[in-house]
């Protein structure tokens, strides 16, 4: 029969849309009204000082959109106008300096794609599958076009002691987060950074300046940040020591493990977007980074890690920046358990979860870059299983 | 090459935002406190979410108790068990602490509070007084529990190369599933979504006589509760917290709240066919950790016979 959407004629086809003043600043349309961040409240004590995850199993392509990228807070999104920032450098320096946001504006700028990523994500998973869906176990990520001043350029600027081995740098929110980061980072590709995407940081992204440390741990991604002080010691604060450090099987703990190591996930089909269509064409996408270069290969497996296929990348991988990757292939229906596996330039492969667990035991929390495997049933639906 | 930009930043500007202190002890302010001036700073601005014993309330942090649990399974990470550096805990309460009122503290009230935590820990004796003076001095229990980041040796050598693509594994079985915890956020639009599983058909149990309940002396009960609330609730909309829901506790057998995880040690009691009887409450609740050895309830235990009949009587107002 035919299609009454093509032979009746639709209210659309006939009157008139919204005008162009509608919507100044325009939001998704309500259809995609599901595509959000979401909370795992068990997770945490108080929504101010937690974390939410981006929807990485509705998006496509590798630029996620500021409102929807996931937000953590140690104690809430502070409201600071671009008039009322200062960000202060002080320590083995020559001149101690206070900037103002306009001050930031008149450095050279440059612009850079990388991800942020939780060194927590995935880490509910260490002791097994637990949450059913790729946002919330993969969704402590996104991935931003930044625009800010290297923060080399402030540091020349202040006439930094080249002796200091430390930058501490922290924030104007009341947890100030305080972390250290080497130097020898800060002067490679440290970001002091005002956009992303090309519009000003969203508040709950640190608004009006924050810090954007390529491929390493999103904690030291410091919001708001206020102060850089360049020191011959880490302060070890507690963000550094009590917080983001690997505890071992052995009681031992690492500590500064700061670079996310290579990682993927199918991010559809899995739980939260099953299959719909039934068997035929089916289109297989994922993400995959690394904070130790660029992605150069991604293989998707879809009987649990017996036989391999190399996936398609959406463009070449670039540093410390979400990759895209496709299997286009025909699905004749049957169950699947669908896994992927990133390598990165320096030949790292992704290891799976026994891998991970033979080294590091059960109790690391951080930096589970495991691989993921989706249990694909007849019907199209996905879990979030282990497998042997 | 400078560009000229930015004002040089007066010493006063400095000051009032330079505040961290490295582990070295760099920064630290002059200052003093102990423990008993620390229980009662603790008392009124952290115990909300710490808990009075620092053993920390729902999800917020535990600051005392987990020694030598690191190599264990959830090991209980704390100021006392697992924090390298005590400067770390200075600086951090200092700056960030109390959590929606931070940096309030004096300097004095800093050290009494970390006093507080270390006697919370069992690390110091109540009357030692913490300062600038000694402060370094304190070795942390596991000062020497860390390492630098070994994964270039450790991990890189082993996790790379050409992998292997196909005829990988011999079989593959499915060995967790998510479904089974259900632990997952309900989504509306989530087709794998479970339903939330049916909760258990509450027990026939054969009707008890009813006992006489002394309402005075529940009142009272009530009022010592308190010192409970930060662990356990009770009333219709009670929740497993760090400890069990209490309703109809009293003359049930031990260990019976579903999904509440019990020490090993109150399993092995339940086992053996413990029953809640007030007796046996009181013997509990007069000193936890001598009743019951390897109990997760951290309290030190109601004194007062007085105390402990009437929070038994205000728990049998539960059923």
């Amino acid at each position: 029969t035919a299609d009454p959407l093509i032979v009746e004629s639709q209210d659309w086809a006939q009157s008139f849309g919204d005008g162009v003043d509608a919507t100044p600043y325009g939001l998704p349309i309500e259809y995609e009204g599901d595509v959000i961040r979401r909370n795992v409240e068990w997770l945490t004590a108080d929504t101010v000082s937690s974390i939410n995850f981006t929807p990485i199993h509705a998006l496509d392509g590798t630029i996620t959109p500021q409102g929807c990228a996931f937000e953590r807070h140690h104690s809430g999104a502070i409201d600071l106008k671009k008039s009322d920032y200062r960000l202060m450098i002080n320590g083995l320096v020559d001149t101690p300096l206070v900037f103002t946001y306009e001050d930031l504006e008149r450095f050279p700028r440059e612009n850079h794609v990388y991800f942020c990523e939780c060194a927590a994500n995935t880490g509910m998973e260490w002791a097994g599958a637990q949450l059913n869906g790729a946002q919330f176990t993969h969704g402590m990520i996104h991935n931003m076009e930044y625009t800010g001043v290297p923060l080399r350029l402030l540091l020349q600027e202040a006439g930094y002691d080249t002796a200091g081995k430390w930058v501490f740098v922290e924030g104007a929110d009341a947890s100030s987060n305080g972390r250290s980061i080497p130097m020898e980072k800060a002067l490679d590709d440290v970001l002091v950074a005002f956009k992303a995407n090309g519009e000003a940081l969203r508040k709950e992204h640190g608004y009006p300046v924050r810090l954007v440390v390529p491929g390493w741990e999103g904690n030291m991604w410091v919001k708001w940040i206020r102060r850089i002080e360049v020191t011959n010691e880490p302060v070890e604060s507690r963000e550094e020591t009590s917080k983001y450090t690997d505890t071992l099987e052995d009681g031992t703990s690492r500590k500064w493990t700061w670079a996310m190591d290579a990682k993927s996930v199918v991010t559809s089909p899995s739980p939260q977007a099953p299959i719909t269509h039934g068997k035929g064409p089916l289109v297989i996408t994922g993400l995959a980074w690394s904070g130790n270069g660029a992605i150069t290969r991604v293989d998707v497996s879809r009987d649990g890690g017996k036989t391999w296929e190399t996936a398609r990348l959406a463009k070449p991988g670039e540093k410390m920046a979400l990759t895209r990757f496709y299997l286009d292939v025909d699905w004749d229906g049957s169950e699947m358990l669908l896994q992927s596996r990133a390598m990165d330039e320096t030949g790292y492969v992704q290891p799976t979860k026994a891998q991970l667990r033979e080294v590091r035991g059960l109790n690391s929390i951080y930096h589970n870059n495991c691989i993921q495997t989706w249990w694909v049933r007849e019907n199209g639906e996905a879990e979030n299983v282990e497998v042997s | 090459e400078k560009l000229g930009l930015g004002r040089a930043a007066l010493p006063a500007e400095i000051a009032a935002w330079d505040w961290d202190i490295n582990a070295k002890g760099d920064g630290l302010p002059v200052g003093s406190g102990d423990a008993l001036d620390g229980e009662e700073i603790f008392a009124e601005k952290c115990a909300a979410c710490h808990g009075d014993f620092a053993e920390g309330i729902d999800n917020w942090p535990k600051l005392a108790g987990g020694a030598d649990t690191l190599d264990h399974e959830d090991p209980l990470k704390t100021v006392g068990s697992y924090w390298p550096h005590l400067t770390t805990a200075y600086d951090y309460i200092r700056r960030s602490m109390p959590y929606g009122n931070a940096g309030t503290l004096s300097d004095d009230e800093v050290y009494a509070i970390v006093a507080y935590i270390l006697y919370s820990n069992d690390l110091i004796e109540d009357d030692y007084v913490l300062s600038d003076e000694n402060f370094m001095d304190f070795e942390m229990p596991n000062a020497d529990g860390f390492i630098v980041d070994d994964r270039a040796e450790a991990e890189y050598a082993i996790w790379s190369g050409e992998p292997c693509m196909t005829d990988c594994k011999d079989s593959v079985e499915i060995t967790m599933r998510a479904l089974v915890l259900d632990v997952t956020p309900e989504l509306d639009t989530n087709a794998g979504a479970t339903e939330a599983s049916a909760s258990a058909a509450p027990e026939a149990a054969p009707e008890p006589e009813a006992p006489a309940i002394d309402m005075e002396l529940a009142a009272a009960g009530e009022k010592v509760f308190k010192k409970c609330k930060s662990c356990h609730q009770v009333g219709e909309k009670a929740k497993n917290r760090s400890g069990p829901v209490l309703n109809s506790v009293v003359g049930a057998a031990a260990g019976s709240v579903e999904g509440f995880k019990y020490s090993n040690a109150l399993r092995d009691a339940a086992q053996d066919g413990l029953i809640w009887s007030e007796a046996e409450l009181t013997a509990f609740l007069a000193k936890p950790k001598a009743y019951l050895k390897g109990t997760k309830m951290s309290f030190a235990g109601l004194r007062k016979a007085a105390d402990q009949a009437a929070v038994i009587e205000y728990l049998k107002t539960f059923e």
